[in-house]
């Protein structure tokens, strides 16, 4: 279901603070952070994340087009093991 | 046969239904152009006048993005979530339900015929019966 609108965007308070210290210092080292519910705002975009999916940290350079987004959405949290090739398996 | 919004020409059906051959013109559009227009939505497509074709051809190119402009923002947006490389992205470029669907089973939609992976469960029992 949708986010009531009434509420805002939900953006992780301390990660929007590390956000703006970084610019202030003019700091470019990434962000490492759990909050993968976070809302991407246009002030993050320029500033480099590490995401977190759950066992690495993702890393991730936020451009224009990612504002709306949430941080989750570039950490993907599965790998995808693919079959073995059909020809390298005698037939039964 | 008339012909609106580029390349459609509706058939000698109801307005209200031949408009729906263009591509981004639903049932509910097609009431609203012909309310707009003031046509009634029985009359047969063929027996439109010059100017009742030429007032909705006008309502459709003002009021609504149809076919070719259509499809291209569409395809716009499928490539915005791709370069971005988000988990929609992502599920478009392998080809797989994009909102969160099961894909354990069905999802054929998306996937494509069946692929039959020989001894995954249930199949032994396929070929032995």
């Amino acid at each position: 279901m949708t986010r009531s609108l009434k509420k805002g965007p939900y953006v992780d308070e301390v990660l929007y603070r590390r956000v703006q210290l970084n610019k202030e210092s003019g700091n470019r080292a990434p962000l490492r952070t759990w909050s993968r519910a976070c809302t991407i705002v246009p002030e993050f975009v320029g500033q480099n994340f590490e995401i977190h999916n759950g066992k690495t940290f993702h890393k991730l350079y936020v451009t224009e087009n990612m504002v709306g987004h949430k941080l989750g959405e570039f950490a993907p949290t599965r790998t995808f093991r693919a079959h073995t090739a059909r020809s390298s398996r005698p037939v039964a | 046969m008339p012909r609106i919004a580029g390349v459609d020409i509706p058939a000698q059906k109801r307005v209200d239904i031949a408009l729906r051959y263009i591509y981004g013109v639903g049932p509910t559009r097609a009431l609203e152009i012909l309310k707009k227009a003031e046509i009634d939505p029985a009359t047969r497509a063929n027996k439109l006048t010059e100017e009742e074709v030429s007032r909705i051809a006008g309502i459709i190119e003002n009021d609504f993005i149809v076919e070719g402009q259509l499809r291209r923002q569409i395809a716009q947006n499928i490539s915005r979530l791709r370069e971005i490389r988000c988990y929609r992205g992502l599920r478009h470029m392998k080809g797989l339900p994009v909102r969160g669907q099961r894909t354990r089973t069905n999802a054929r939609t998306r996937k494509g015929p069946k692929k039959t992976v020989a001894g995954k469960k249930g199949v032994k029992e396929m070929h032995r019966g």
